[in-house]
């Protein structure tokens, strides 16, 4: 299959190129930053998916399928850019799979779409409205992208799509959300709060998104790793020490001292567990996760 | 309340091995899907036990109407003006069953905003009670505590210590749906236990709990006083979870009416009118 990945020169995308290579498929990368030496057999585009030149490369190239990693966290940018480049760029590559005639689409989004609360429930699944928006308004534009994304199967059902919300990776890769989290040698916690968190293992993750590429799986999903642990754990497991901040102090401490630098909503994520329930994508594809949690943070921590 | 994880609590040995033979699914750290910690339970129903064994005197009859394994309701009432009910209930399923289940309460929203009370509930198994985790937790097996009287029943006065309030209807509408048998449970002497003469509304607010229970002493710590648990035979109901709220409202009527008698009965075992083989559990 001749499959395109936006967003193939981060990491993430990066794995997921290295996986689709090894498993036989014809792959294409299209991402704004280079990728200055793609090994044999990727080639790259640099264009950004919400321009011209990005379009050209789907009526072009044609692929049979495509894999949208193309979107931004505030971790990564903070302006008003990133809205543009998340709704923009998703309603974009949408459009270019329905003109293009693409076949199978994937949107690769985040478990953080439920929200963390002190009354939502443990083990989230798919039909949960986002409470997302109201609890961390810094993640709106991801939630509504997801959304968007999900109305494809209406919009353009001739598009087999599929959304994957997956939890946090983590790995030797020690990048995303959770990593840069615990990049520091010490992680804030909020005194008296011990909250689950899911991760799942990089490698998994890139797995069970080429298996729903190959799967041409149709629908929204969770894509769960192994179960979760309290955050203390993650802490400890990965050699870091857990520094406990009484909550009135806590946003005051942050981005200083050396401690990572969250978004004002992140609090309630770091007080509360979002945890999914990955039942139905496993029933749908077979995925399990070959690292469990122990491997998983050793692997993030030895690297 | 002070999480145990802060203050060095023992554990005794034999609580330790009765913690080992928990049908739940533990992992390596010791920690099962929903962040139940077996090491925080240890230290919790060492302490629980202290209180169950020496501090009360606790007298519980019929623990074999609670199935030893599989999904089960315990429907109870409050009794008493903090969670003791339901601390001595759990600690009763915890000690007097032949193989030891953790009863998993649903309880009030208000916890998990609390620091600390929220981390020690969530790792003891005790969480919000939202129709979600119900359901969860029954499809998993699990042996649920509920008392559908909610805050309104902890809030009862001593005038009204053996009295039951208003039951909410969603405990029948659950197990209708996860088919699950309910469990009555009695708790007798928890108003003696905390004689509550008032609930301070005003001053639960500012602290962001419900309410804050006045004692003729001052503050809500229990009394040592007779304590029993009866549990009554399981009722299968059956019907449809989404049957109409009168006929919803008859299965409420029937474990009410099942509670009442059990509380009764228990009355009347605490003043020494019956004893113990003379109860009816049916």
């Amino acid at each position: 299959m001749k499959v395109m990945v936006t967003g193939v020169a981060g990491h993430m995308g990066r794995l997921v190129a290295y996986m689709l290579l090894e498993q036989g498929h014809e792959v294409i990368g299209l991402d704004r930053r280079a990728w200055y030496h793609p090994p044999d057999g990727i080639r790259v585009f640099q264009a950004d998916i919400r321009k011209r030149p990005a379009e050209d490369v789907f009526r072009t190239q044609q692929p049979d399928a495509v894999i949208h990693m193309a979107t931004v966290t505030h971790l990564t940018h903070r302006s008003e850019d990133r809205y543009r480049i998340n709704l923009k760029g998703t309603q974009a590559f949408f459009e270019h799979c329905h003109r293009y005639g693409v076949k199978r689409a994937i949107f690769v989004g985040r478990h953080t779409f439920y929200g963390a609360a002190p009354d939502s429930p443990l083990y989230h699944t798919e039909s949960e409205p986002p409470m997302a928006v109201h609890t961390f308004p810094e993640l709106s534009d991801l939630v509504a992208a997801d959304l968007y994304a999900g109305a494809t199967l209406w919009r353009h059902p001739e598009i087999d799509t599929s959304v994957l919300r997956c939890c946090y990776t983590l790995g030797p890769l020690r990048q995303g959300t959770l990593a840069a989290f615990l990049r520091g040698p010490r992680v804030p916690t909020v005194l008296g709060f011990d909250p689950l968190f899911q991760f799942i293992h990089e490698r998994d993750a890139a797995r069970a998104i080429v298996l729903a590429l190959s799967k041409g799986l149709r629908g929204v999903y969770n894509v769960a790793g192994p179960p979760p642990v309290p955050l203390s754990v993650v802490i400890r497991e990965t050699g870091r020490s857990n520094l406990p901040i009484p909550e009135p102090l806590f946003r005051a401490a942050l981005g200083r001292f050396g401690l990572p630098d969250l978004p004002r909503g992140a609090l309630e994520h770091v007080k509360y567990p979002i945890v999914i329930d990955g039942t139905e994508f496993a029933e749908a594809t077979g995925f399990t996760a070959q690292f469990d949690e122990d491997a998983t943070l050793r692997a993030y921590r030895d690297a | 309340m002070i999480p145990p994880s802060l203050i060095p609590l023992p554990i005794a040995p034999e609580v330790a091995k009765r913690v080992d033979a928990l049908e739940l699914p533990f992992s390596r750290h010791g920690v099962d899907p929903y962040g139940i910690d077996k090491k925080e339970l240890a230290k919790f129903f060492t302490l629980l036990r202290f209180l169950y064994e020496r501090y009360f005197d606790i007298e519980c009859v019929g623990i074999h109407n609670v199935p030893g394994r599989g999904r089960a309701m315990l429907v109870g009432n409050h009794s008493g003006g903090v969670a003791l009910d339901g601390l001595m209930v759990i600690a009763s399923a915890f000690l007097e069953m032949q193989t030891p289940r953790l009863a998993q309460g649903m309880a009030e929203k208000f916890l998990q905003k609390v620091p600390f009370l929220a981390n020690f509930s969530n790792r003891l198994g005790q969480f919000t009670g939202l129709p979600e985790h119900c359901i969860r937790l029954l499809e998993d097996d699990r042996l649920l505590m509920v008392f559908p009287e909610g805050a309104r029943g902890t809030a009862k006065l001593y005038r009204d210590r053996d009295s039951l309030v208003q039951f909410g209807t969603g405990f029948v509408r659950l197990a209708l749906r996860t088919a699950t048998p309910i469990v009555p449970v009695a708790f007798v002497g928890g108003g003696e236990a905390i004689p509550t003469v008032a609930n301070l509304y005003g001053l639960g607010k500012f602290l962001g709990v419900p309410y804050v229970p006045i004692t003729p002493y001052g503050v809500a710590l229990p009394l040592p006083v007779r304590l029993k648990i009866l549990y009554g035979e399981p009722v299968m109901l059956e019907g449809d979870a989404s049957d109409t709220d009168e006929v919803i409202a008859r299965h409420v009527a029937l474990i009410k009416g099942k509670l009442a008698e059990l509380i009764a009965q228990g009355r009347a075992l605490r003043e020494g009118q019956i004893t113990a083989e003379e109860v009816k559990l049916s």
